[in-house]
């Protein structure tokens, strides 16, 4: 009953966001942060529910990003078909991926994503008749994306709210249980039935494709994307933390983390001007210090010291 | 008609033969122990059986179809469930999720599993730990939580691999008491791995095979195993 007053409250907030924040700086911020929700989101039901730490996820979103820049460049479409197109492409790249890195474990398989996110951003870099190589893709704006930033606030919101929506669906489900599993004990997984190889590849193809979408959708936004925008390394490591700040494994977690991380960063960038990643930084710090597993973690503990019965979350 | 069939299996680590041409058979409803010293082979055999180790050379028959080459996953599937020597709860998980994820090897609907969860928990008396972590048990709980587990899939034969070692004397009779209610309420065929010769263990076992090296050293009802000359040699030694 309290669980629904939240999220109706929450949910008539979001829809009147863009009209409590009319200036355009705001809604940026919001649609930063809605991005961030969903990227972190989708990694989440890879690095958290299942426990294979990528740090390649940049290579699925600058993927993304490409498919909505390609495909208005060389076809004349709408780049917003790239939200369909991104994780048509992604999927295949995705599937090969998996197949050979979820070989190795742990810190293994770590590396080797690391290693395709760095593939993806050499091939765009050098594959200038398609990408634009170092000089990037230039879009014209379609549809929505004219002078308001409203529309697209109301784009990227439905794909933050279905990311999350799915990440709740899985979590609950046989699918969330299984990837649980794998995260905490392999061959215990395979000894009850858990085909742990299929299962890691639904769970990669899920996150990538999710990422994807996002990707295609920042596209569409910025109107530009070139090798270093959207396919670092920096990028893969900004999304791993939303979730490890946030909670790992949780479904608030990323969600708490985008909140928070992209928030602090754009104030910390308006107020502290150079020192704005030394701040950022502390924030980090301070975070890990003290709420080891992430803010939904700190939020348990703090809710059990006022003798509140913690909700426990799956993680 | 056996339920499974084990013929001429062998493993081998490089120049190691830790399971040398092995035959054994398991019956419907039957509970047998492997008994034997530290390093007799025990565990290797149920990993050969479970598909965690390959097998060099033999074959393993349940329900008619070999398992070798099958994979961990395919022969639980197929109705073997077994336990770890060394215990593996999932360790973020609670008791109930843990058997839970078991319980998902039968059905995909989650109220449907929660039932069978409910269920499973409540026959090994572990309904009252429902919502603890499974790290946080103490070792007897934690191995009975490991068959509860296994058992959620609805095994038709289940391996316990070293099921009294590190339990107290109380913790064992209940270990016991479990086992023989496994065929006695539920049907379902255990095979117990135990390192010493336990009069409690073979008391409840229709059957016992002894491993020495590898090499099945004798076979037989519990009273024949217990007094026969090579067995009490294989633990305590020749005597001169």
């Amino acid at each position: 009953m309290r669980r629904r007053l939240y999220l109706s409250t929450l949910a008539i907030f979001l829809l009147a966001a863009p009209f409590m924040f009319t200036a355009r700086y705001s809604q940026h911020v919001l649609i930063l942060v809605l991005l961030y929700v969903a990227l972190g989101s989708a990694w989440n039901i890879l690095g958290g529910f299942a426990g294979q730490l990528s740090l390649g996820h940049a290579a699925f979103f600058g993927i993304g990003a490409y498919s909505a820049a390609v495909i208005a460049s060389k076809t004349g479409l709408s780049p917003w078909w790239g939200i369909i197109a991104g994780p048509i492409v992604v999927l295949p790249i995705a599937l090969v991926v998996g197949w050979i890195c979820f070989r190795l474990r742990g810190p293994y398989f770590t590396l080797a994503t690391i290693a395709v996110g760095e593939v993806v951003r050499l091939v765009a870099l050098n594959w200038s008749e398609l990408t634009g190589g170092a000089v990037g893709v230039v879009i014209r704006p379609s549809g929505f994306s004219g002078t308001s930033k409203v529309p697209c606030y109301y784009i990227v919101l439905v794909v933050a709210v279905a990311t999350v929506g799915l990440c709740q669906l899985i979590s609950r489900s046989k699918l969330g249980y299984y990837l649980m599993a794998i995260r905490e004990d392999q061959e215990t997984a395979e000894s009850i039935g858990v085909d742990t190889t299929k299962y890691k590849l639904i769970a990669l193809a899920i996150s990538a494709s999710l990422t994807a979408v996002a990707g295609a959708f920042y596209a569409n936004y910025f109107l530009f994307v070139d090798p270093t925008i959207v396919l670092p390394l920096a990028l893969s490591v900004e999304i791993v933390l939303m979730a490890i700040v946030g909670g790992l494994g949780t479904v608030a977690g990323p969600v708490l983390g985008a909140v928070l991380l992209k928030l602090s960063s754009e104030i910390f960038r308006n107020e502290f001007a150079q020192a704005n990643l030394l701040i950022y930084g502390a924030l980090l710090i301070l975070i890990i210090l003290f709420m080891p597993d992430g803010l939904t973690g700190g939020f348990r503990r703090v809710a059990g010291l006022f003798g509140r019965k913690p909700r426990r979350v799956s993680a | 008609m056996f339920l499974l069939e084990v013929r001429n299996l062998t493993k081998r680590f490089g120049g190691v033969v830790a399971v040398d041409s092995l035959s054994f058979s398991v019956s419907a409803g039957e509970t047998v122990s492997i008994i034997g010293p530290n390093g007799a082979g025990k565990t290797t055999v149920f990993d050969l059986i479970t598909g965690f180790h390959d097998a060099t050379a033999g074959e393993i028959i349940f329900g008619g179809s070999n398992l070798v080459g099958k994979k961990s996953h395919q022969i639980s599937k197929a109705g073997i469930g077994r336990t770890f020597q060394l215990v593996k709860p999932l360790r973020g998980l609670s008791v109930f999720e843990n058997v839970l994820v078991g319980a998902f090897a039968q059905t995909g609907d989650r109220d449907e599993a929660r039932r069978i969860a409910d269920d499973i928990l409540e026959f090994t008396d572990l309904s009252s730990l429902r919502d603890s972590q499974a790290d946080g048990l103490p070792i007897g709980l934690r191995k009975r939580l490991e068959l509860a587990r296994s058992l959620a899939t609805g095994p038709k034969l289940i391996l316990l691999d070293e099921v009294m070692s590190g339990l107290n004397p109380s913790e064992s009779k209940q270990a016991i008491e479990l086992i023989k209610r496994l065929r006695d309420e539920r049907g379902i065929s255990a095979v117990a791995g135990v390192e010493h010769v336990m009069q409690v263990v073979m008391s409840i076992s229709d059957r016992v095979i002894v491993l020495n090296h590898g090499k099945k050293l004798a076979e037989g009802r519990p009273e024949e195993v217990a007094s026969n000359p090579e067995v009490v040699a294989a633990y305590l030694g020749k005597p001169d």
